[in-house]
């Protein structure tokens, strides 16, 4: 069993085990995959639905593209200030991956800010979930996003306590990887939802 | 202070989101685009969006070490195309068929 | 205080509902008390509740699958019963309980029988083909395995306190809606799956990392075994598959619990969406049951022909194909819903055409036989039944895929025979053979064949009485799920289902004395060397049962059936490869975070269905908890010393070198290899 052969194929194919690195990293990759089918079956029902109103209130009615607008930066924002704290745990400096980490928080929460209430102002003006199959679909895919969204700040606060606590050992850059992973692929499920949502509800 | 060496990327993919972001808004509200042209632009910004953010932050590239996750994104979307796509198909069908008569009548 | 939940909730006015709570309870407590008092508790927690060991945990989702079994086949028994009784009669069973009983007979059977029993069996095996120590992420395996246990204690549950859903296994609305369900049965059922189904994602992100990037030298993806194949498609629909379940499972909730409107008869809701999301994840379902068992078939048969399996590059297209496939044919579980010929027309085309990988893959193993010395243990016996019974069954799937006939046969007891026929015939016969093929490795010591031979053929006759009257019942039009009826001409083919269901019966019974008399005489039938079967493959090259880091050095692959060449090399030269350097080696620690997640997963879920609600906010807070206590450990792998690894791996070669010499001795007098 000691004999070493060589083989044809790519070193990377038959070389053994991966990298404890791309192991994680793939894991991860393929976590957010599943999670996309998954809002893609939300997308798939709001798409059904979009037309169930009810007789009540229509997305053109209900849809402010300003708010919209404004949610978009946030999070596009949040990302980049994400990639600056990949940068910075790359460069091992633990006071810039607290600062990008902060800013990419408060960034996110934000966003969320602006989203509940949004949410809220939708339900006072009697268009919440309750009302119609259309309204119960947006609630429930733009919320899941958001949902989303919250799980990621409480996971990016737990990233900041371990960071300081830890300092940058290789399982918590592995998660911090996973973390980052993550944060940009809302910001991508986000670019399908204002566009596919808002801008194509509210369109001229 | 000198930038880090993947900053470039970063910054690329910043300015090139938010061209491409203030695109999309201004399709949809603009009237110098032919109307049912508007869904499909919005579509396709939508999905160069989505190119930007996998390519400058994600760092999704075409390298050998890299097909595995090429792969599984390509069998990712094939899977959301299908369910989206998919049911929007049979819904449409279903609805259509499944209408009372008086109302199918009045959809034609 | 205590939300829905009061003492009405245990069912004290339904005696067989007792009988059965009481029968549980008393089981339940007593294998607890037993375990107690015996003083096993710290060996169990220290190295199974709490083990990431991929052995382990597939074992335990054996087990639970196997005993999940008992209590799906008891449903079984009581329906056919039932129907074999109940003409112009009610029978025994009122029709609310009925109910309950085929519906949690469907979704243990599918969520807690047969994907446990295929996932254990991958998650065991496939880390040793691939020639590797573990799966990708053993920490995570673990919360998958409880996760999954703690979705069967809520439906066990449901028996005890409470009801179970009345809409059969797959809830459709408006019937699964508050309105027409306003018990806590149907909660039960979506908080089980919900669960659950998180538990079953993870497994298939796990699964097909380990097997796109944890591989041993040289075992490149042309050299895999067939099994790790079609494991990797399984998972691959797993994680394509399980968003769609917990995406539409979450709005059947959102409606039932906030007042949504997805799949309600008012409001804009349309409850026909609720069919198309479930059976987008319900075709791949069934995929992801088979293929599995597809690849042990394959693995068997090639075993006890003697020969390599024959097309492996067609058997790797046709796994693959079937994979994409499956995501293109959902809409014939509902060809009858209304949508036009032109769908209709293409669903049934492309449910054909699906049908053509399997029919090469039959082929594939019927030319591996040929030609080959065919050993007919009981684990082939099970590939052969397997042979017949599944392309009778595929065939009367093409029959159904046809629009036309289907909509006379859609939800008549031909379709129940369908399905029962690919999934026995398929799924749990190829369980049963993995089962017995990977025992020895397992635990040192061969199941009992004599046993096992009689269990096959009371299984296999008893599936045929049992199912093959259902197909004549569908086609004179008795419909599904009846409690009772009043054709007198269809109760012969009933009776006659409910002997075969004795038979299937009298099958079980001499699997578990199998089980036991295997236990109680296992010194007569262990195998020192850990290749009991002849094998051809890398499971074989360790000892059984293989020690916890699986190989003291990694394999390095220089060919197609690694083992099969590495024994083809030392038979030739008369002695085994060299000793290799023996080094220390990582493994990760055992952890009661899987242990704690499903318990604070079943207090959630328990909390949900009563509504009670500040109990609900402990389940969550207490889940999180368990995370930042996981995430924090600071050491997360234990040593084992290079003499360790040395001592353990020279026991298995001294065994193996021994062998060796009686194969040299035996052939000096000419006499045939065992």
């Amino acid at each position: 069993m000691n004999t070493v052969a060589l083989h044809p194929q790519g070193a990377t194919d038959s070389a053994g085990p991966a990298s404890r690195r791309i192991i994680v990293g793939y894991g991860f990759w393929l976590f957010l995959l599943s999670d996309i089918i998954m809002f893609s079956a939300f997308f798939a029902t709001y798409a059904v639905l979009s037309g169930a109103t009810d007789g009540g209130p229509t997305a053109a009615q209900l849809f402010d593209s300003r708010n919209v607008a404004l949610e978009t930066a946030c999070l596009l924002a949040s990302s980049f200030a994400c990639g600056m704290a990949s940068l910075a745990v790359g460069e091992r400096n633990q006071l810039w991956t607290q600062i990008a980490l902060l800013a990419t928080g408060v960034l996110g929460a934000a966003f969320l800010a602006l989203e509940i209430k949004e949410f809220a102002s939708l339900v006072a003006r009697g268009a919440g979930p309750t009302r119609s199959g259309f309204l119960s679909a947006f609630f429930t895919l733009v919320g899941c996003h958001g949902l989303h969204i919250t799980a990621g700040l409480l996971w990016l606060g737990t990233m900041m306590a371990q960071f300081l606590a830890k300092g940058f050992r290789e399982t918590i850059r592995h998660r911090f990887l996973c973390f980052s992973l993550f944060w940009h692929a809302l910001d991508i499920i986000w670019i399908a939802i204002f566009s596919l949502v808002y801008l194509n509800g509210t369109r001229v | 202070m000198s930038l880090p060496r993947g900053m470039r990327s970063y910054l690329l993919g910043l300015g090139l989101a938010a061209l491409l972001t203030t695109a999309s808004f201004w399709t949809a509200t603009t009237h110098v685009i032919y109307g049912p042209a508007i869904p499909v632009a919005i579509v396709v910004l939508a999905l160069a969006q989505m190119g930007i953010h996998l390519v400058f932050f994600l760092h999704i590239t075409t390298a050998p070490d890299n097909t595995n996750n090429v792969l599984a994104l390509a069998f990712g979307i094939l899977i959301a195309c299908l369910v989206i796509f998919g049911s929007l198909w049979i819904m449409a069908n279903l609805n259509h068929n499944m209408m009372a008569a008086h109302m199918a009548s009045q959809a034609l | 205080m205590f939300g829905k939940l009061t003492w009405q909730a245990i069912p004290f006015n339904e005696p067989i509902a007792l009988g059965a709570a009481a029968l549980i309870g008393f089981v339940m407590c007593g294998v607890l008390i037993w375990v107690g008092v015996k003083g096993y508790v710290p060996y169990l927690w220290r190295e199974w509740i709490t083990s990431v060991d991929h052995k382990r945990i597939g074992i335990m989702y054996c087990l639970l699958a196997m005993i999940m079994l008992l209590r799906g086949f008891i449903d079984a028994l009581m329906m056919r019963s039932q129907q074999a009784m109940a003409l112009h009669s009610a029978g025994f069973l009122p029709p609310e309980h009925y109910d309950q009983i085929f519906s949690a007979h469907g979704t243990i059977m599918i969520f807690f029988v047969a994907m446990p029993f295929v996932i254990g069996l991958m998650n065991f095996a496939v880390p040793l083909q691939l020639g590797v120590r573990d799966v990708a992420f053993p920490t995570l395996n673990s919360v998958s395995l409880w996760l999954t246990a703690a979705g069967s204690f809520l439906v066990t549950l449901s028996l005890v306190v409470g009801e179970f859903a009345r809409t059969g296994w797959l809830a459709y609305p408006p019937l699964s809606e508050l309105t027409y369900s306003p018990g806590v049965g149907v909660d039960y059922y979506l908080w089980a799956l919900e669960i659950s189904g998180i538990g079953t994602l993870m497994t298939g992100i796990n699964m097909a990392t380990t097997i796109l990037k944890m591989r041993a030298p040289g075992l490149s993806y042309t050299r895999m075994p067939i099994f790790c194949w079609t494991s990797l498609a399984s998972n691959l629909l797993i994680i394509a598959a399980f968003p769609i379940l917990t995406a539409v499972l979450s709005m059947l909730l959102l409606d039932r619990y906030c007042g949504f409107h997805f799949f309600t008869n008012e409001a804009g809701g349309n409850p026909m969406m609720f069919v198309n999301l479930i059976w987008a994840w319900g075709h791949p379902e069934v995929y992801i049951l088979i293929l599995p068992a597809f690849g042990i078939f394959s693995e068997v048969i090639s075993t006890f022909s003697g020969k390599p399996l024959f097309g492996y590059r067609s058997m790797v297209a046709a796994t693959m194909v079937i994979c994409i496939l499956s995501f293109m044919v959902w809409l014939h579980h509902f060809f009858t819903m209304g949508a036009g010929g032109d769908v209709n027309g293409i669903f049934g085309i492309m449910s054909m055409v699906i049908a053509v990988p399997t029919g090469v893959k039959i082929f594939n193993w019927l030319f591996t036989m040929y030609g080959g010395r065919v050993r007919f243990t009981s684990a082939m016996l099970w590939s052969v039944g397997f042979m017949v019974t599944f392309v009778i069954g595929g065939m009367t799937g093409v029959l159904l895929a046809v629009p036309p006939a289907d909509f006379i046969l859609h939800n008549s007891l031909f379709l129940v025979a369908h399905f029962h026929n690919v999934i026995i015939g398929g799924v749990l016969f190829g369980a049963l053979a993995g089962s017995t093929y990977w025992f020895p490795k397992a635990f040192g010591f061969k199941l009992d064949e004599r046993l096992g031979k009689a269990a096959f053929w009371c299984w296999l006759s008893g599936f045929y009485l049992a199912f093959m009257p259902l197909y004549v019942l569908g086609l004179m039009g008795m419909t599904r799920r009846m409690q009772h009826y009043d054709q007198a001409q269809w109760r012969p083919w009933l009776l006659a289902a409910a002997a075969g269901v004795v038979l299937i019966l009298c099958g079980i019974v001499l699997q578990v004395v199998q089980l036991f008399v295997s236990i109680r005489t296992r010194d007569r039938r262990r195998e020192p060397t850990g290749d009991p079967w002849d094998g051809r493959t890398l499971e074989w090259a360790t000892a059984s049962p293989p020690p916890v880091f699986n190989f003291a050095v990694y394999p390095n692959v220089t060919g197609e059936e690694p083992y099969w060449g590495m024994k083809q090399r030392a038979m030739e030269s008369m002695q085994l490869a060299q000793e290799p350097q023996y080094e220390t080696i990582e493994i990760p620690r055992n952890t009661p975070t899987g242990f704690v997640t499903a318990f604070f997963a079943v207090v959630t879920g328990f909390a949900m269905i009563w509504h009670i609600w500040w109990l609900v906010t402990v389940g969550l807070i207490g889940a999180y908890a368990t995370f930042v206590v996981f995430a924090w450990r600071d050491v997360s792998e234990t040593e084992i010393p290079a003499e360790e690894v040395a001592r353990i791996d020279r026991a298995n070669r001294t065994a193996r070198a021994a062998a060796l010499q009686r194969m040299a001795a035996r052939q000096k007098n000419k006499e045939p290899v065992a």
